[in-house]
């Protein structure tokens, strides 16, 4: 479903090389995980997939469904069915949560000829979603992420998640700013995605959401490229052992 | 030695004297208007303000004003559905009062043009100072409006639209209201047309004492016609005034706002949109005078900039030495979504009492792209993804009116100007 090649990327702005020849394939029906230390290339990795302006790829390719992605907007890559749980969540002030959900929701059916959902539907998958992450509707009157806490956001990028049904899942360190309850509800809604056509990436820097989310298959990013991979054993031996004998092994 | 140095005319204030001369004897009034007329276009024939003008700075007035149509008699202006459904609507359509409504309880309505003739009219025919050329051109000019009087106590249910509507030629209006003691209304101001018309219009709202109004000026002239408008308000003991302004059209446009808090726990709300797109230029100039203790004001206006368009924002606040515990606060809020809009703003706070409360503040921005990408990667298109972010910085100008249908009115108001320019 999502296969890497090579990929060489920079920012924009200064011409930093973050992404130094990463390979990465991804099937359908599975879920890889990403681990690597800070400043490995994680969320660099999460933003070019997504299509942020601010990078740009000077060399290989992104394949999704055999097809690259590099010329698409990210509004054309969500509409294709990335979709990309954000660190950081924006706040954006005025537009109210509903709403967005409405349009978010609305414009990705319009991009693939389905007709627009009624009021009455909307409301009953919004309600349902919501329900099942824990989260009050009270919340999605409010303007999209804005005085939400960390846990309330993660939560909502999740509502978001269920809500567009997406092919390609990347989760970028969901874990952050959650507690253990939190955590187990957001790790439920993740799971209850899994299924043989979807393919999820979670990108973290702890095993602990791995205890969650179970992986099928590890892959250790350092200084933009991945440079081991392997089953959930990995994710273990990583928590006991740190990072450094492996980048030491590959170097 | 005096040197007397008389700048050569421009065509735009040739025209203007020659149409005062051709128009005269066709506008109503007695003696007393004509004096008033006589000595308005005076103030014309010394020339039209330049950038000199302090209050003109960013208006050259002199050098913007280009074209001024002659009077068009068989100009065909038609009104227009009311903003908000179930208004009452009066109409001054080509610069006329068209016939009455039917009687509505509590307000009695005449046409301006019989307070002119009999000279009723003659003491409010009045500019505010040497800079005021809006004023001073509606004086020489104005034909017709409406004089509507809401009686002490009314509360009105419906919304009174008074609606001057152009079509084409030169429109000079005055609407006058008067609301007496504790009485209670919404009144729209439409200022429209059709044409590329030279458009002056003056509106005085005197409140009084525990009077609340809620009054919304909607100006969506073609990008053809020169719109000059004046609201002048006094403010009554304890009344409360709103004013919503939203400009979405016009190619040189002016409204000044002049407001006098002279009753004590007076307050006054301005909030304010600019909607400005092509090569139109805007100017909302307000003067605001806290004259007396324990008056409120708070100004709130929120600008986009498309094209290369040009915005002004004046607003100057008053507050005099006797006038203490004033509370007046100001804010010009600017989204710049083209690297040739413009939009200067300038706030002035002119403070003579000792124990106020005031604060002004300014902000240009751009569109974030942050949030602009994260509802880009929820799949919404760039587009309807600016238009989104646009409206959210608009809508809390908008919502803080609360009732809503005018809240609907204006948002609808919105979405169709985002049609077209956004």
């Amino acid at each position: 479903m999502l296969e890497i090649k090579n990929l060489h990327a920079r920012i924009v702005e200064d011409g930093t090389e973050i992404i130094r020849g990463l390979n990465l394939t991804v099937k359908a029906g599975e879920v890889a995980a990403i681990m690597g230390p800070n400043g490995s290339g994680k969320s660099t990795l999460s933003y070019i997939l997504a299509g942020r302006e601010d990078y740009e790829v000077t060399e290989g390719d992104i394949l999704y469904n055999g097809e690259s992605i590099l010329e698409m907007d990210p509004a054309e890559r969500a509409a294709a069915g990335i979709f990309l749980a954000f660190q950081y969540p924006m706040e954006i002030p005025g537009v109210a949560t509903m709403e967005f959900l409405k349009v978010a929701m609305n414009a990705q059916r319009k991009a693939r000829d389905e007709e627009p959902l009624k009021i009455p539907e909307l409301l009953k998958r919004v309600k349902e979603a919501a329900g099942s992450l824990n989260m009050d509707m009270a919340m999605l009157k409010r303007p999209l992420n804005v005085g939400f806490s960390g846990g309330e956001k993660k939560r909502a990028e999740i509502l978001q998640m269920k809500l567009l049904e997406p092919k390609l899942c990347v989760l970028d360190e969901t874990d952050s700013g959650l507690d253990i309850d939190a955590l187990k509800i957001v790790a439920d809604g993740v799971n209850a995605l899994r299924s043989p056509d979807r393919a999820i990436v979670v990108i973290t820097h702890y095993q602990r959401l791995l205890e969650y989310i179970v992986p099928d298959s590890v892959h250790v990013l350092y200084r933009g490229q991945v440079i081991k991979s392997g089953d959930k054993s990995l994710a273990v031996e990583l928590e006991e052992n740190g990072y450094a004998g492996i980048i030491e092994e590959a170097a | 030695m005096n040197l007397q140095i008389t700048p050569q005319r421009t065509l735009a204030e040739t025209a203007i004297i020659d149409a005062f001369g051709e128009r005269l004897s066709a506008l109503p009034g007695d003696g007393a208007v004509m004096v008033k007329r006589d000595n308005a276009i005076e103030a014309v024939k010394a020339g039209l303000p330049t950038k000199r003008v302090e209050s003109w700075h960013y208006t050259d007035l002199r050098r913007l004003l280009t074209s001024v149509p002659p009077h068009d008699e068989t100009a065909n202006a038609k009104a227009v559905a009311p903003l908000i459904e179930g208004s009452t609507v009066l109409s001054v359509l080509n610069g006329v009062a068209s016939e009455k409504p039917a009687a509505i309880d509590g307000v009695t309505v005449q046409p301006l043009a019989e307070k002119l003739a009999d000279g009723s009219f003659a003491p409010a025919l009045e500019t505010y100072g040497s800079d005021d050329a809006i004023g001073a051109l509606n004086i020489a000019f104005v034909g017709d409006g409406f004089f509507v009087d809401i009686a002490e106590g009314s509360e009105l249910e419906a919304p009174l639209e008074l609606q001057n509507v152009q079509a084409g030629g030169q429109t000079h209006v005055r609407l006058p209201v008067r609301v007496g003691n504790g009485a209670k209304a919404t009144i729209v101001e439409r200022q429209t047309g059709s044409g590329a018309a030279l458009a002056s219009s003056v509106s005085q709202l005197l409140l009084g004492d525990d009077a609340e109004i809620l009054w919304i000026i909607v100006q969506d002239q073609p990008e053809t016609a020169t719109h000059f408008a004046q609201f002048k308000a006094e403010l009554g003991k304890n009344s409360k005034l709103t004013l919503f302004i939203m400009n979405a059209g016009g190619k040189l446009v002016r409204q000044e706002v002049v407001v006098d808090a002279k009753g004590e726990g007076a307050d006054f709300k301005l909030r304010g949109v600019n909607l400005l797109a092509g090569d139109s230029h805007t100017d909302v100039t307000m003067v605001l005078d806290h004259s007396v203790p324990h008056t409120t004001s708070t100004e709130v206006i929120r600008n986009v900039v498309t094209g290369r368009a040009k915005g002004v924002f004046q607003g100057r606040i008053n507050v005099a030495q006797y006038a203490q515990k004033t509370d007046a606060k100001m804010a010009c809020n600017t989204l710049l979504l083209s690297d040739d809009g413009e939009f200067s703003t300038k706030p002035e706070l002119e403070i003579f009492a000792d124990d106020v409360q005031c604060g002004h503040g300014a902000t240009v921005t751009e569109i974030d792209h942050n949030h602009l990408f994260y509802l880009m990667a929820r799949g919404i298109d760039e587009k309807t993804a600016r238009g989104l972010l646009v409206k959210a910085f608009l809508a809390e100008v908008i919502e803080e009116l609360e009732d809503e249908p005018t809240v609907e009115a204006l948002e609808a108001l919105l979405d169709g100007w985002f049609a077209t320019h956004g």
